[in-house]
């Protein structure tokens, strides 16, 4: 058995994904990425290996993506997130044609042709208010961590409308809806609704077509997908449980495996035709 | 004695100023505003009248100001931070033509006559790039109090450039350049040069003339100061009170109602 890896160094965390030769994930590493994106990345890998119990020098093929990727030295190859993410996407959910991906300080939307390939794609890397640190700092304001995002949204019974203009801002918004009454949980909800227009907008600047598949570690908070569906007013894809912050990883790692097989039948033919001559 | 106040409720801090009829400032008061902002505007203004062992009712004429002014429930009329720096700013600094206000949460350029009135101004009300929140957030990351921020900026050698634009992430940026062994007060430097060419463009819209009066409390930093002079190319007015500006104006406007006869007598005033 051969086993090829993605890294995918986001802005806060870094996941591993090693996946066998007949496409079977086998293990996951996340880890925070800190500021040493190198070692974000060797320690990402080294508990995606333990966890598949797989050992480094198994690794026939190794592919990096994300905003650390030309800091992973350890990669054969690196690919941008938006190819790695479009692989991951059509993987899971062959019918994708507009792909979402909520990070920790990026928004991105693509769309996709017919074959899979990013056709055009929009970017908010200027602008917390665009991106999950819009979430945390709301979170914050409340006394919540990031963990306890999900949880507590999940508990919203109406949604207390957040501009969502400036992350910054919230604050004094935020603490303005607290000392009125409203419930910490139905601010969060109003947060990620907030969150989830600015994703409606960018999506449109791509001209969205279903299928949709929305993707990142944002996406780990349940409501988002819930709400992102009924403001787009249809089914979207979210990959189950934690598997959406790797999807990138996935995409990067079959990507590894695809550069793997050309280059082994390129190696084959030449083979075959020294064998020849 | 006639006396009249001035409450500038703003996003950060809440300062409060009490004029005699002399316009000369009697007392000031300064406290953060925190979340209950009712209760920041009576806080500031009860610590004013205290300072001067001063009865409410001997003051004639309350002005509400700065964004939370329509929580001034106290005052007898509301004007806009604006209008109170401009005339704020023109009372302290008479040759001021533009005003730039600081603060924590906004910044402001402000063009004004020669008699205090606005001609022209700009803020940013969409992003808190540029604000003294950009600082605070720099300051915590490099776990260094507001108040020496400016200080040490002043000791770097080369300024390390900021790239983000947004606060939020500028705290990353901040760190990453740490880890990556640049040195503190150098990138400060940087962070100091970010927030003082944001205020600039802003300056630019509504056009710099000179005198430039500075406002706010970011008019406590330094750092802000000397990179504003430099980048300006001339040396902006800047007193031991300008963070009061708001505060100043807005007790002067209290002051000509108070001199034109137009006090509210109690009945009138507790409507209002």
């Amino acid at each position: 058995m051969t086993y090829t890896a993605g890294i995918d160094v986001g802005s806060t965390y870094t996941k591993a994904v090693i996946l066998s030769d007949d496409d079977k994930i086998v293990g996951r590493g996340l880890v925070k990425t800190g500021f040493k994106l190198n070692e974000a990345g060797e320690r990402a890998l080294a508990v995606a290996l333990s966890r598949a119990n797989v050992a480094q020098s198994d690794l026939t093929y190794i592919a990096s993506t994300g905003y650390g990727r030309f800091q992973t030295s350890i990669r054969n190859v690196n690919v941008t997130d938006l190819t790695a993410t479009a692989r991951g996407s059509r993987f899971l959910y062959p019918n994708t044609l507009t792909i979402l991906d909520v990070g920790g300080q990026t928004m991105k939307a693509s769309r996709l042709d017919g074959a899979g390939k990013v056709k055009s794609f929009r970017l908010n890397d200027k602008c917390a208010a665009g991106t999950g640190a819009f979430l945390e700092k709301t979170a914050r304001y409340m006394g919540f961590n990031t963990e306890e995002i999900g949880p507590l949204a999940a508990t919203s019974k109406t949604i207390v409308p957040i501009s969502g203009v400036c992350a910054v801002f919230a604050e004094s918004e935020v603490i303005n809806c607290l000392s009125q009454g409203s419930a910490p949980a139905d601010i969060m909800q109003g947060a990620i609704a907030s969150l989830v227009d600015r994703s409606v907008q960018l999506m449109k600047r791509v001209q969205m077509e279903p299928e949709f598949t929305l993707v990142g570690g944002i996406l780990r908070f349940e409501t988002m997908a819930k709400v992102a569906q009924e403001k787009l007013g249809m089914k979207v894809n979210v990959p189950q449980g934690d598997l959406v912050q790797y999807v990138a990883a996935l995409g990067a790692a079959l990507l590894a495996q695809h550069r793997l097989r050309r280059l082994n039948e390129q190696g084959a033919q030449a083979e075959g035709e020294k064998e020849l001559a | 004695m006639a006396y009249g106040a001035g409450v500038d409720v703003g996003s950060t801090q809440t300062k409060a100023i009490i004029l005699d009829e002399n316009r000369q400032i009697v007392s000031r008061a300064l406290i953060d505003t925190g979340a209950n902002v009712v209760l920041a505007a009576e806080n500031a203004y009860a610590e004013a009248l205290r300072n001067l062992s001063l009865d409410e009712r001997e003051v004639e004429y309350v002005v509400g100001t700065g964004y939370g002014r329509y929580k001034v429930t106290f005052g007898d009329t509301q004007i806009t931070e604006i209008s109170c720096h401009g005339r704020g700013a023109v009372h302290m600094f008479p040759g001021t033509r533009s005003v730039v206000d600081m603060g924590g949460q906004d910044t402001k350029a402000i063009r004004v006559s020669p008699t205090g009135e606005i001609l022209d101004f700009c803020m940013n009300d969409k992003c808190a790039a540029g604000t003294g929140r950009f600082l605070g957030a720099a300051a915590a990351a490099l776990e260094i109090p507001l108040g020496e921020l400016g200080q040490v900026a002043l000791q770097a050698e080369k300024a390390v450039k900021i790239s983000t634009t947004c606060t939020v992430f500028a705290e990353s940026e901040v760190v990453s350049w740490l880890g990556k062994g640049k040195k503190i007060e150098d990138i400060l430097l940087g962070v100091h040069q970010s927030i003082v060419s944001r205020s600039l463009g802003l300056m630019r819209r509504v056009g710099i003339e000179p005198e430039v009066t500075f406002t706010g409390g970011v008019t406590k930093n330094i750092g802000v100061v000397t990179v504003l002079n430099e980048m300006i190319g001339f040396p902006v007015n800047v007193g031991p009170d300008s963070h009061y500006m708001g505060a100043l104006g807005a007790a002067l406007f209290a002051m000509d109602r108070i001199m034109a006869g137009r006090v509210p007598v109690d009945g009138e005033r507790e409507k209002a």
